[in-house]
This record gives structure tokens, C-alpha cells and sequence, in this order.
């Protein structure tokens, strides 16, 4: 494994038994990453359950009562290693139940696998899976067309489906979209090529995933980043320290620049950077640092350090997505507490904008409610200004998590987009002596 | 633009860093449990980097089940002492003296004792957050598991209604009484946590490296021989080269025969490796869902 060994994050999308977890035990098993006491404790379940085959989608399935009733309830991680790269598997259940979990596991991927059963074709849950994953901003999607061994590996029925989809990409805000026709169960087209399809001529999925440009990924144009925690050593040796240390977000930074502090509007020159390698020049999205100031202005955690030119919204209404994720729904004039960067403060709702059909992918304007597993736009206001840019300019200054005053339940994700109104640009104080 | 390239260490690293802020920043009373073996040192570099030049802004925990092997228990007292680091012990022998933890006739090892043992000390200094070095990769109910895995007053994990988890933002609330328990290399494999510890130049318990031992074979392991585990009738003591793999109870840990003496051949190891780390461990062979099991009723 060299030094430059890219990390690739996917997750698997797709109604329930559409063979999510069947496709990634095929896809660690064919890589050779299934290991013998792994598949010893797959061979016993299936004598267990009778002396039929493996099961390999019980290789994610992790908790009892996934494999009791045979379905995926909350994402399962799993690590695999070509050559080339390292990748970081979500496998994400279909149920529509725990849609929460899919997002948990879509939120930070590269790509999207969603996958339709060739049987039955786009179904409803193929294009809310469809539709979060471009909500979330996920930059590629495969779509697998799976169980081709049930319907004849034909080809017909692989464009059939191929165009059922494309009628509601122009609904999506996807890149890039590649259609692969697999059986996870028997392994075509998976890490193998096909035998029985010498009419597909693409990738497979494996060399697909390989290939993929994912270098482009981060945002490194805006320098962002949220304070998390001040960092004052005190001691004799650092006396004068004091680091304000968080992950870049967004942009570069390098020792001598101009740096602006939001919300309060001051600004200053970065006099040094701490980076995990020690001390350092300059530093980038998204690494961890601790940035020294020229000046000694008052900044602490839920404050954002800033470039001065291509400034971030700062205010405190808002317009964003919303996932709702929770039994009770959205209720309206209700005080909640919106954790976004390293801030966290209070929301209230104010108006429900519109609530996607997930059917049709229209949007349905003036919902009166949005319930658990409901997509919609929202207007809301928060008692600290936010400082952000549109979630679909930069993934992680655009999103933020709802939570519940009372249970701390996380009860929905939001996205950010941008405000209606012209921003005011801030007056800096300098304070440049 | 490759200068702005992170490798895939660095970014795990990254990701690790930044989780540990937040638990600095948002908890009252936050720990790090640390055993002295390998990815707890891990951790441990992990957070000097987050704080540095500052310190480690957290108590040590570890929980001594009496059945540690003596050469983690040095190296971890070593470590805290070096690092100026304030380090707490609760051993499973006073849990069982004061009845916090009971054992059952004919129970071997002590992995099952650590669990009340460790939710006594979580009240004892109320800490509200507990971070481990626990890995997805490990064993499947771990693979399961967020980065902030919430646990209710009675220390309990419920799997089925965990937190969504969502980019780098963890919800991090608790009321008192309950705590979380924060994985920051949740997302690190095997190799990850070896090359780490190449790249970082970490020192490690010598157990780790191919050493001679005497061990018996039982259950198709090697078990080292030593007072608490003697051989028994007609069981035949050999000397061989071995190695751990990964660390636990000294009464089921298995040892696996190893020339590995360096970091490289230990990587070179790892990535031919026929059975996962924990492939050893009896603790976790008792059912398929042991380790959920455990993890239920509080263990890490
Ligand atoms: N014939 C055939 N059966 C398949 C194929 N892929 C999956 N299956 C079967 O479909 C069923 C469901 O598979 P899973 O992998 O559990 O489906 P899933 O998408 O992970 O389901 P959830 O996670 O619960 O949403 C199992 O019985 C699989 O054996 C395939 O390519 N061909
Ligand atoms: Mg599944």
C-alpha cells in the first residue's frame, strides 16, 4: 500500500431485497476479503437454518434480528482494499421504516449504488433512494441493475429499466450516472465479467469503482472552518498559545493570510498553523488544525474563520431541505435546537415550502405537515445567525441536524440553501495595530 | 494541486482528530479508556495531536480485569507517567469484592466482568463520555455501531434506535445519568492501525512482536502458560514463536505462531491473513451474537 492510496466511501441504495447486502457479500468475497472464521460463521448459520447455502448478505446483516427476519435495519460498515484503493462500504437497509439509516450512511459517500431488482423494475423506494442520494449532494451514482439471472440476463429488459430511469434523472442533480446490469447472487459483472451477458460491454462493478475520479470531491476554493475548541496549554514553553483548532471545511490557508471571524466580523492574519504533521506552512481542506491569530480578539467555539474575498452567508433565516427522520413530525412555532458546524442553537419553523411526492418527484407546495421519512423545503429562523454557504456548493457548510430539546433525539437533516435575500456584506473591524 | 492530496491515512487521521475535539468540547466530564495495547496507543497519539501543544484534556481509564497480561499493565502505567497523564484503574477484583460484579460458577474469563465493573466507574466520576478504540471493522455488531453511540442510564447500547449520523456532525447530548461512547477510529482497519503505528514510530508491548512463549493448545488456540493458566493433565507445553494479535483476557487470547519482529513484517502478515483479528478471541466465538449481546448490557 503506497503513501497515495486513495479512500473511496460508497453506499448501497435501493428498495428492500433488491440485494444490497447480497451485492457487497459478493463483492468482498470475489475480492478474496471474506476471511475463514467469517465464512465458517456463515456456513453454520446456513446449517442452521437448514443446510442451504450461504447467505451472504448475513456478512453485513450484523445484528440478531436483521437475520432473524433476513432484512438490513441500520447501516453495517465494511472496509475492503484493491491496489489501487481503500474503500469504505455503508450498506444502508431499503426498508422504508429506517430511511434515517440510509441517510446516516449516504451522508459521506463518493458514490451511490442503487439497486433495482430486474423483476420489478423503478420502484417507489428506487427513486426516494435516487432522490436523497442527489439531495445529499453525492457526486456518482451506479445504478445495478440486479438478479439479471432471474429475468434471462436479458438485455431488452436491462434498457427497459435503464429508460424507466432515465425518465426522472432530469428530477436528479446528478454528475455522473453508470448502469451496470449484475446478479449479486451469482456474481456476473460484480468483480468477474459475465458469462451470460456478452452484450454489456462497460465496467464491471468492481473496476468501476476503481476508476472513478474522486480527487475533485472536497470544496478547496473557500477557506471555512468552524471553531471547535480553543486550545490554551498554559504552560511555561507555549505560555502565549492560544489555537483555534477545528477541521478545514472548505479551502487553503497559509501562514500571513488575511482571515475574517463570523459572526462577529473581525479580522486578523494567521500568524501560525499546527497541522498533524506539527507545524506547517499552510494547511487544507479537510484537515484537522489549530490556527494561531495575529491578533488577540475574542473567538470561541461555534465561531467560522473565513476568507476575506468570497464571503459565506451570515443570518438568521433560512431556507434548506429537510429529511425528516423522526415518528412525530415537524411541528411548526416549535422550538428545536439545529446543531450546524460547531455551532448549536435554537430553530423555530416557520413555513413549509413545499414536500417532494416521492412517486412522481413533484414537489407538492404548502404540505400541511411533514412526517418521518418526508422530504421538503422549509423556511426557519435561528436564534444565533448561521454562517454557511448552499449545501451545494460545499457538503459540509451546508448541512446541519435538527435535534430535539427534550429527547436529544436526532429528529431530521437538513441542507442549506441559499437565502432569498442580498447579504450585506459585513463590515470587518481591523484591528491591525 | 497534489500538495492539497490527503492519503487515506491522513484523512482517517483527520476524521479521528476532529471527533476528539468534539468530545473535548461538548462533554462535561469526558475519558479515554486506555489498555495499553495497540489501538488504544493509537488513540492516545491521536489525541496529543489534537491538543497539542496543549495536553490531553482527559482522565486515562482502564479496567484491570486481574487477568490483564502484566506486560500491558507496565506499559500502560509507563505511558500515562510519561504523558503527565492522570490515570484511573478499576480492577474486577474489587467490583466482585464489593458485589458490583458477580461471577458465575465455571466462567473463565473476565471479559464479561469488565461490563459492570466499567459502568460503576462510569458513575463513580460521572463521566459523561467514555472514548474507546473500538473498530468497525472487528466484528460485526461493531460494524454497526456510530462514531457518538449513545447509552441510556443503564449504560445499555439499543441498536435499533441509534442516532442518525450525519457528515462530520455528531449529536453529542446526553441527560445526566446517561453517557456516550465515542469511537473516533471507527473507521480504521487492521492494517491502518499498524501502518499508523509505523508511520508514527509508536512504542508498543513487546507481546505484539514475535517472541518465545511457553503455551498449551486448547480449542484449536494457543493459550499462554502462566499462574492463572497452567496446563492441565496430559495437555503438552511447547516453546514457540508467537505473537498476539489482538489483546484481551490472558485466559482466552489466543497467541498465533509469528517471526513478524517488525512493523513491515507485521503488515506483510496482516494482509495475508486467512482469519480476521478477533478470529482468536473465545470471547467472541460463545454465539454469533455475543458481541451484541455484550455490547447491550454496556460493554464497549
Ligand atoms: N436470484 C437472485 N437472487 C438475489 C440476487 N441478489 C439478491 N438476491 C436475493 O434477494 C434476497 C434479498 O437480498 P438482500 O441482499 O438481503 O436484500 P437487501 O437489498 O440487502 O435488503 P434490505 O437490506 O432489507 O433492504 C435474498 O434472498 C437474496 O438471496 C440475485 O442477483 N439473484
Ligand atoms: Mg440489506
Amino acid at each position: 500500500m503506497t503513501d497515495n492510496t486513495q479512500l473511496m466511501r460508497f453506499t448501497t441504495a435501493g428498495s428492500v431485497d433488491d440485494g444490497k447486502s447480497t451485492l457487497i457479500g459478493r463483492l468482498l468475497h470475489d475480492s478474496k476479503s471474506i476471511f475463514e472464521d467469517q465464512w465458517e460463521s456463515l456456513e453454520r448459520s446456513a446449517d442452521l437454518a437448514g443446510g442451504s447455502e450461504v447467505n451472504l448478505a448475513n456478512l453485513t446483516d450484523g445484528l440478531r434480528s436483521e437475520r432473524e427476519q433476513g432484512i438490513t435495519i441500520d447501516v453495517a460498515y465494511r472496509y475492503f482494499a484493491t491496489p489501487r484503493r481503500k474503500f469504505i462500504i455503508a450498506d444502508t437497509p431499503g426498508h422504508v421504516q429506517y430511511t434515517r439509516n440510509m441517510v446516516t450512511g449516504a451522508s459521506t459517500a463518493n458514490m451511490a449504488l442503487v439497486l433495482i431488482d430486474a423483476r420489478n423494475g423503478v420502484v417507489e423506494q428506487s427513486k426516494r433512494h435516487a432522490y436523497i442520494s442527489s439531495l445529499l449532494g453525492i457526486p456518482h451514482m451506479t445504478v445495478c441493475i440486479n438478479k439479471m439471472d432471474l429475468v434471462d440476463y436479458s438485455e431488452e429488459r436491462f434498457r427497459e429499466i435503464r429508460e424507466q430511469f432515465y425518465e426522472f434523472v432530469p428530477q436528479l442533480d446528478i454528475r455522473d450516472i453508470t448502469f451496470i446490469p449484475i446478479s449479486a447472487l451469482k456474481g456476473d459483472n460484480v468483480v468477474s465479467e459475465s458469462e451470460h451477458m456478452p452484450w454489456y460491454h462497460g465496467p464491471t462493478l468492481l473496476s468501476h469503482l476503481e476508476d472513478v475520479y474522486i480527487a475533485s470531491d472536497w470544496n478547496l476554493k473557500d477557506f471555512r472552518m468552524p471553531v471547535q475548541y480553543v486550545i490554551r496549554p498554559h504552560t511555561d514553553e507555549h505560555h502565549d498559545y492560544r489555537g483555534f483548532s477545528g477541521q478545514i471545511i472548505g479551502g487553503t490557508i497559509k501562514v500571513g493570510d488575511d482571515i475574517g471571524v463570523l459572526p462577529n466580523g473581525a479580522r486578523s492574519k494567521v500568524k501560525s498553523i499546527i497541522t498533524h504533521k506539527g507545524p506547517a506552512d499552510y494547511a487544507f481542506c479537510p484537515q484537522s488544525v489549530s490556527i494561531e491569530l495575529e491578533h488577540n480578539i475574542d473567538i470561541s467555539r461555534g465561531d467560522t474563520l473565513t476568507a476575506l474575498d468570497n464571503l459565506p452567508y451570515t443570518t438568521q433565516d433560512h431556507d434548506a431541505h429537510l429529511c425528516w427522520m423522526h415518528e412525530k413530525g415537524l411541528q411548526l412555532g416549535k422550538k428545536y435546537l439545529i446543531k450546524h458546524g460547531s455551532r448549536t442553537t435554537k430553530v423555530v419553523f416557520k413555513e413549509l415550502v413545499n414536500r417532494i411526492d416521492v412517486e412522481t418527484l413533484e414537489e407538492v407546495n404548502a404540505p400541511t405537515e411533514l412526517k418521518l421519512n418526508d422530504i421538503g423545503r422549509v423556511k426557519f429562523k435561528t436564534m444565533s445567525p448561521l454562517v454557511y454557504d448552499a449545501y451545494k456548493k460545499n457538503r459540509y457548510i451546508g448541512g446541519f441536524v435538527i435535534i430535539d430539546e427534550a429527547s436529544n433525539d436526532t429528529v431530521a437533516a437538513g441542507m442549506l440553501r441559499s437565502p432569498e435575500k442580498a447579504q450585506p456584506v459585513p463590515d470587518f473591524t481591523d484591528y491591525a495595530i | 494541486m497534489s500538495q492539497y492530496k490527503l492519503s487515506h491515512l491522513e484523512l482517517l487521521e483527520t476524521e479521528a482528530i476532529h471527533v476528539m475535539r468534539e468530545v473535548a468540547a461538548e462533554f462535561e466530564r469526558p475519558t479515554l479508556m486506555f489498555s495499553g495495547g495497540k489501538d488504544s496507543i493509537v488513540m492516545l497519539r491521536l489525541a496529543e495531536k489534537a491538543f497539542s501543544p496543549g495536553k490531553i484534556p482527559f482522565p486515562l481509564l482502564n479496567v484491570d480485569t486481574g487477568h490483564n497480561f502484566p506486560e500491558l499493565n507496565e506499559f500502560r502505567d509507563r505511558r500515562a507517567k510519561e504523558l503527565g497523564a492522570k490515570l484511573i484503574v478499576r480492577t474486577v477484583e474489587d467490583a466482585l469484592a464489593k458485589g458490583i460484579a458477580t461471577q458465575t460458577p465455571g466462567e473463565l474469563s473476565r471479559n464479561r466482568l469488565q461490563i459492570p465493573t466499567l459502568l460503576a466507574a462510569i458513575e463513580e466520576f460521572q463521566f459523561d463520555a467514555a472514548l474507546g478504540g473500538a473498530r468497525r471493522d472487528e466484528e460485526k455488531a461493531r460494524a454497526k455501531e456510530r462514531f457518538f453511540s449513545f447509552r441510556d442510564e443503564f449504560g445499555q447500547w439499543e441498536p435499533k434506535k441509534q442516532r442518525p449520523e450525519l457528515w462530520n456532525i455528531y449529536n453529542g447530548r446526553v441527560q445526566p445519568g446517561q453517557n456516550m461512547r465515542v469511537f473516533p477510529i471507527s473507521n480504521w482497519t487492521e492494517a491502518d492501525i499498524w501502518e499508523y503505528i509505523g508511520q508514527e514510530k509508536l512504542d508498543l508491548p513487546h507481546i505484539y512482536f514475535a517472541h518465545d512463549r511457553e503455551v498449551v493448545r486448547r480449542k484449536g488456540q494457543w493459550l499462554p502458560v502462566n499462574d492463572l493458566l497452567p496446563p492441565k493433565e496430559g495437555e503438552e507445553v511447547k516453546t514457540l514463536k508467537v505473537r498476539v494479535r489482538t489483546i484481551g483476557d490472558i485466559m482466552t487470547t489466543g497467541c498465533i505462531e509469528s517471526d513478524a519482529s517488525e512493523i513491515k513484517d507485521i503488515l506483510a502478515e496482516v494482509a495475508s491473513a486467512r482469519v480476521t483479528e478477533r478470529g482468536g478471541r473465545a470471547d467472541d466465538k460463545v454465539s454469533e451474537s455475543s458481541m451484541e449481546d455484550r455490547k447491550r448490557e454496556g460493554y464497549f
